[in-house]
């Protein structure tokens, strides 16, 4: 990466409100941050808490949900849906370390094209302050770690050192994400 | 044929859309084309002008034959606005038309960014997205789904009326639901229509009668719609029945019963005269009312009390006169009470209006406060031959006529503190009140405009009759009315102090009478009904429609089409311009006879399903069902509408959405991260 770090915003967009907002921001040629990415869905109640950590596992520094507001949902209470889902994950993400501020759902109708400037540029302003969240990267340092860790061991043990380690070597696999 | 396809490696064709410079001004569409084109599995990638048009389209086609195509990707503009299109065209080219995807480099991209190289970036990176995701799309086949012949219009005004007329008279059936005992709407309340000054009533009342005795229309007044169930085509709906203590079987509208009510003078606040005259408590909003069957106000009525809950009961205390006038037709029925009653219906037309602006809230014009400050339509009641006064314009005193008035423009319009919009119609009608009122009167009439707005067929030409007839046009927004006199002129006068800005100069203007031009804005239950009926509303409160220009009557509910004012402030020609489109559009539905859902239902592997039931009570269209042998789930795909809500809830992961497969999510996800 050669060029200035600039914060990566992956959105997921319900079809019905937000993502039509969105098309109406353009349409209104208002003018927003390029930093974000919308992925479209058919409702914000279809978006897996995996597609969040997914996104910010693949390199994302913040995750945008919009879905209609209460009340308005499409398909009756699919945001509702998402709510639940989305109270329980950002308790999971606050464990993980990962900052609050990353990961915000907003309730964007048709209508509020300006919402979509507002909440974009309020986030991309948020991501720039709180810098790369980098979890690729960091991924790949545990790896390091750990394989370090492994080739430690293993030295010990061949060095014959009677330090209680297991006498067969274990298969040092690393699963993430 | 499509099948057979599916298992093949992806053969990914590209196409970026300059559209014009709508989106090439901002994206270097040439540079997006070149790197999509060292992806995997794309065989082709180009730019092209106008991906949409026929040209583009047959690109495309010519593309799948030459190159073994057997995925497409278009990058253009909204896929609400064209994916439809390009669908169409990779099915004409001999594949599955799911085997597409559109990436929306035009309002999501190039028309909010301002750095053409960001803008560039963004690009490459939606449409890297729509590459990796491409690939794991799969053959679907659209679903048909029967239309229900019948329609269900919503409010009867003049759109409403109109959209109702024409669909019955192409021969089907139309359910035409009303609030008021009446229908008409604020049109009946007219007196002349600008510009040709024909009468209002004149032009509509035929078009009500018309109406109400239509063989193919069932007309529920005095009715509202209270639920709405279904999809497109199938569309349940419950209409609440208000009671008009009247059975309409059974009233020949010979209103014998009016004369005859206790009450020997009117003596309530009349509505369809704008509260300047009076009525009893049984009661025909006007003469040629459709349907012609009287109603009677339990909020008047002495044979009604106060009950419990605060509605009104029954208390059997009133002499009854008015059952006696009606006499053997017996329509008289005080026991009735709310019915609820479940219709059938494959479209709907929503036109329900709008409502005037309430003067009360500018109070620098003193409306409510100085008896002489009416609104417009009052306005049109009184110079009404059929109005309280019988066409006699006299104020409030019910004597004087105006020597002198002033008509204010743009009340509760294009103004940031009330109603940002121009109402659109009111420079028109207070130039034809103008023209009424000095017809009437031979008053001084003075307008005090901000911009005369007369865009539209001969209303230009009305405009400059009005300047020779003598009628005072004053440039600038009027500050208040005042019955403040400076001089002996002004003493017993409303003063209109405004700067004229075109004198340079602030004016006092003493005038008789004050009519204050209220703009239209929505109904004060516009939000309640468009979530009856699964609209949305734009900012300032009118029902949007799904695109602004290409479907202005369409919503983003398949088969809920609008009409009228309810979709923003118009006049009536555009009004039934509008309406005529509505009804276009349902017999178009109902002419193809079904409609093809989109394949975006989900289903349950079988073999992955732990039986936890987990799924099922977060269907909000109770679409999945549990089979006891099996210890499984299932999905009634009938009923599935295509949320997803349960895929993303699904703990074993063994719900699957077609065109939404997680898959193909997490690809798009790699996608749009993958491009630095």
């Amino acid at each position: 990466m050669t060029r200035e770090w600039k914060p990566r915003l992956v959105a997921f967009f319900c079809n019905w409100c937000t993502y039509t907002a969105a098309d109406l921001a353009g349409v209104s040629r208002l003018k927003y941050a390029p930093n974000v990415r919308v992925i479209r869905l058919m409702c914000s109640g279809r978006i897996d808490p995996q597609f969040i950590l997914e996104a910010l596992a693949k390199g994302a520094d913040g995750v945008l949900i919009g879905g209609c507001h209460p009340n308005d949902c499409h398909y009756v209470e699919g945001n509702y849906k998402m709510l639940r889902r989305f109270q329980l994950l950002k308790r999971m993400l606050q464990d993980m370390g990962i900052e609050e501020q990353r990961v915000r759902l907003e309730w964007i109708s048709a209508a509020e094209g300006d919402k979509v400037r507002k909440v974009v540029n309020e986030m991309t302003e948020a991501l720039q302050a709180l810098g790369p969240l980098g979890l690729p990267g960091r991924f790949e340092e545990w790896d390091r770690e750990v394989e370090h860790l492994a080739a430690t061991v293993q030295e010990k043990e061949a060095a014959g050192c009677a330090c209680g380690a297991p006498a067969e070597p274990r298969d040092t696999e690393v699963a993430h994400v | 044929m499509a099948m057979e396809k599916q298992n093949q490696e992806p053969r990914i064709g590209f196409y970026v859309c300059h559209c014009g410079t709508n989106i090439a001004g901002m994206v270097d569409c040439a540079e997006v084309a070149h790197h999509v084109g060292t992806l995997p599995n794309v065989v082709m990638s180009k730019d092209y002008k106008y991906m949409c048009s026929d040209p583009g389209q047959e690109l495309i086609q010519k593309d799948i034959a030459a190159h073994g195509l057997n995925r497409v990707v278009v990058a253009s503009c909204s896929p609400l606005l064209h994916e439809h299109t390009f669908r169409g065209a990779v099915e004409k080219g001999g594949l599955n038309p799911f085997f597409f995807h559109m990436v929306n480099i035009r309002e999501h991209d190039s028309w909010v960014h301002t750095d053409r190289q960001e803008a560039t970036e963004k690009a490459k990176a939606l449409a890297q997205a729509a590459i990796g995701r491409v690939a794991h799309h799969k053959a679907l086949e659209t679903k048909r789904v029967d239309i229900n012949p019948t329609t269900l219009v919503v409010g009867a005004g003049i759109a409403g009326i109109h959209t109702a007329m024409t669909i019955a008279n192409a021969g089907k059936q139309v359910v035409l639901v009303e609030r008021e005992p009446t229908i008409g709407g604020h049109m009946a309340k007219f007196d002349k229509t600008f510009p040709t000054l024909d009468c209002a009533a004149c032009i509509l009342t035929p078009k009500m009668s018309a109406a109400g005795a239509h063989e193919n229309i069932r007309l529920l007044s005095y009715s509202e719609v209270t639920k709405v169930d279904g999809f497109v085509g199938n569309y349940k709906v419950t209409i609440k029945r208000k009671p008009r203590y009247i059975d309409e079987e059974a009233c020949i509208g010979c209103q014998d019963c009016i004369p005859a009510c206790v009450f020997k003078t009117p003596k309530f606040a009349d509505e369809f005269n704008e509260g300047l005259g009076k009525r009893r408590p049984v009661y025909i909003p006007f003469p040629q009312a459709t349907p012609q069957i009287v109603a009677i106000d339990p909020n008047v009525c002495l044979n009604f009390k106060k009950g419990e809950n605060g509605d009104r009961v029954v208390s059997d205390k009133c002499k009854k006169t008015c059952v006696e006038a009606c006499g053997d037709k017996d329509a008289i029925d005080f026991t009735q009470t709310e019915r609820f009653e479940e219709i059938e219906v494959g479209a709907i037309v929503v036109a329900t209006g709008f409502q005037t602006y309430d003067a009360t809230r500018s109070p620098s014009y003193g409306y409510g406060r100085y008896d002489n400050v009416y609104t417009a339509l009052e306005i049109e009641r009184l110079v009404n031959a059929s109005g309280p006064t019988g066409g006699h314009v006299v104020m409030r005193d019910g004597k004087s006529e105006p020597k002198s008035v002033g008509i204010i423009h743009c009340v509760g319009s294009r103004d940031k503190k009330t109603n940002a919009w121009c109402s659109r119609v009111c420079c028109m009608y207070s130039m034809k009140l103008a023209h009424l009122l000095k017809e009437h009167t031979n008053a001084e009439i003075y307008n005090f405009y901000i911009d005369v707005r007369t865009p539209g067929k001969g209303y230009e030409e009305f405009y400059g009759k009005l300047l020779e007839e003598g009628v005072h046009f004053i440039r600038g927004r009027v500050g208040e009315v005042t019955d403040w006199a400076m001089t002996p002129e002004e003493e017993g006068k409303l003063v209109i102090r405004v700067e004229d800005t075109l004198a340079g100069m602030v004016r006092r203007i003493p005038v008789d009478m004050v009519v204050l031009a209220t703009g239209l804005e929505p109904q004060k239950d516009a939000q309640d009904v468009r979530r009856l009926f699964n609209m949305s509303c734009g900012s300032e409160g009118f029902f949007l429609e799904r695109h602004p220009k290409l479907a202005p009557v369409n919503t983003f509910s398949d088969g809920i089409y609008i009409a009228g004012a309810c979709q923003g402030p118009k006049d009536i020609p555009d009004t039934v311009a509008q309406a005529g489109a509505a009804a276009a559009e349902v017999l178009a539905l109902i002419d193809k006879g079904y409609v093809e859902q989109e394949p975006n239902t989900a289903f349950i592997l079988e073999d992955e399903c732990s039986g936890c039931k987990s799924c099922i009570p977060l269907c909000p269209y109770t679409a999945i069902l549990f089979d006891e042998k099996t210890d499984k789930a299932w999905i009634n795909e009938a009923l599935c509408k295509g949320c997803g809500t349960c895929v993303g809830s699904c703990p074993s992961g063994s719900i699957v959405q077609n065109l939404f497969e997680d898959q193909e999510i997490f690809s798009e996800i790699e996608g749009v991260l993958a491009y630095d």
